[in-house]
């Protein structure tokens, strides 16, 4: 048990990187790490280097998994799947397929064009930007691995359950016409070598890297500035435990946002710190990272509004609703 | 020749692009390239990751940008 817990410490939370930036800091720099702008520079430093260091780890050797599942292999799996077990696959797969936002609608197109419904098609859109591999990790690291894997299961039993809702309601008439008509492509799959792996898992890298690398410098900046520069006391009426209405404020403002998990989970965890609870810090970064203004314009073009409303009620309902249960059942994860 | 890329815009397309005209010149080939960014017209060909390669009409890469010394093998032979 030491031994893991040393391990975690120092590989996943890297406290020997605080104490690093701490000395140099105070020793080199003569700044009082205790102090208000020593804090934020402390913590902003730290933070940034920590997720880039993390990123680049896990988005490579998760890469390496992922170059397993290319979508058109998730679509064969899926196909050969049927009610509540094909919503469980999707939701699961929605973890391990390589995803940007950008590619969200032709594959949403391919799944469908191929006759998967609606439902399973859906459990996959929402697990697959809310629950990845790496998200796993870095709440690991900034929180603790109780708190990481019930995010996880939380995360895909949201999935499965909006999935078979939106598979209910039997929506199909407001799917775009062109996309039920939509030829399926299956190209023959040729088998990658390790050397394709590795260089799909560092494009990977580089790729994920270019496009979150701002964002995580903003989360973290509006951590340091939450850490050390806004009143406790602003924080915790807006969002405090006692009221009932933290968590849906947290959502809604959450939703129009966009923004990669790496860039969010500092925030959250500049929240948590401030004595937010960990169910509303966890439903903002739920809320940002699942659902954006972006990702909905992009969908509307494939989808007509009913089954678009459908689709976002269900997924901010539940983020809310996941938000109040982590707040009342976060002393079994602190 | 005919060739089309296709993907929404994003910077992995804008590369793929930049890769196939480079491969075009190393090789010596002409050809006529469009961008194809409409969700409609990448559904047609069944496309499910962007960015995608049509050379002639037939899709030959998907998912993945390509280097042009790849894109130079997909490429039809000079006769």
């Amino acid at each position: 048990m030491e031994v893991f817990k040393w391990l975690n410490d120092q590989l996943l939370r890297m406290d020997w990187l605080a104490q690093l930036v701490r000395m140099l800091l105070e020793d080199g720099f003569g700044i009082d790490t205790a102090g208000r702008l020593g804090g934020s520079l402390h913590f902003f430093i730290y933070d940034v280097i920590k997720i880039f260091i993390l990123l680049g780890v896990l988005i490579y050797s998760i890469s390496w998994v992922q170059s397993y599942f290319p979508p058109e292999r998730t679509r064969r799996i899926l196909g050969g799947m049927s009610g509540f077990r094909a919503k469980v696959a999707a939701a699961l797969l929605g973890t391990l397929t390589p995803f940007c936002s950008c590619s969200s609608i032709p594959l949403f197109i391919g799944f469908t064009s191929a006759g998967l419904p609606l439902g399973v098609t859906f459990a996959f859109l929402i697990s697959s930007p809310l629950v990845d591999l790496a998200s796993v990790i870095l709440l690991a690291s900034i929180f603790n691995w109780s708190i990481a894997i019930a995010y996880v299961l939380i995360g895909l039993v949201l999935a499965v359950i909006g999935g078979s809702l939106i598979g209910r309601a039997q929506m199909e008439q407001y799917v775009a016409d062109f996309v039920r008509h939509s030829p399926v492509l299956d190209l023959p799959q040729t088998q990658m070598s390790r050397r394709e792996r590795a260089q799909f898992s560092w494009q990977q890298v580089a790729d994920i890297f270019n496009r979150v690398w701002m964002y995580v410098l903003i989360g973290v900046g509006i951590g340091a500035a939450i850490h050390n520069w806004i009143p406790e006391q602003w924080i915790q009426a807006l969002l405090g435990q006692d009221n009932w209405w933290s968590v849906p404020l947290a959502t809604l403002v959450g939703v129009p946002m966009y923004a990669d998990i790496f860039g969010t989970l500092p925030i959250a965890e500049a929240l948590v710190a401030q004595g937010v609870g960990l169910g509303t810090a966890l439903a903002f970064m739920m809320a940002v990272t699942a659902l954006s203004l972006p990702a909905l314009i992009l969908l509307k073009q494939v989808v007509r509004a009913p089954l678009l409303a459908l689709f976002f009620s269900i997924v901010t309902f539940g983020i809310v609703l996941i938000g109040y249960l982590f707040n009342a059942f976060a002393y079994l994860f602190i | 020749m005919q060739i089309k890329i296709l993907g929404s815009g994003c910077k992995k397309c804008l590369t793929l692009a930049d890769n196939t005209r480079l491969a075009l010149e190393q090789q010596g080939l002409q050809a006529e390239m469009e961008k194809v960014t409409d969700f409609a017209q990448i559904a047609a060909f069944g496309v499910m990751s962007t960015p995608a390669l049509v050379i002639d009409g037939k899709v030959v890469s998907v998912g993945k940008v390509l280097s042009s010394e790849e894109i130079a093998r997909l490429l039809p032979t000079t006769s």
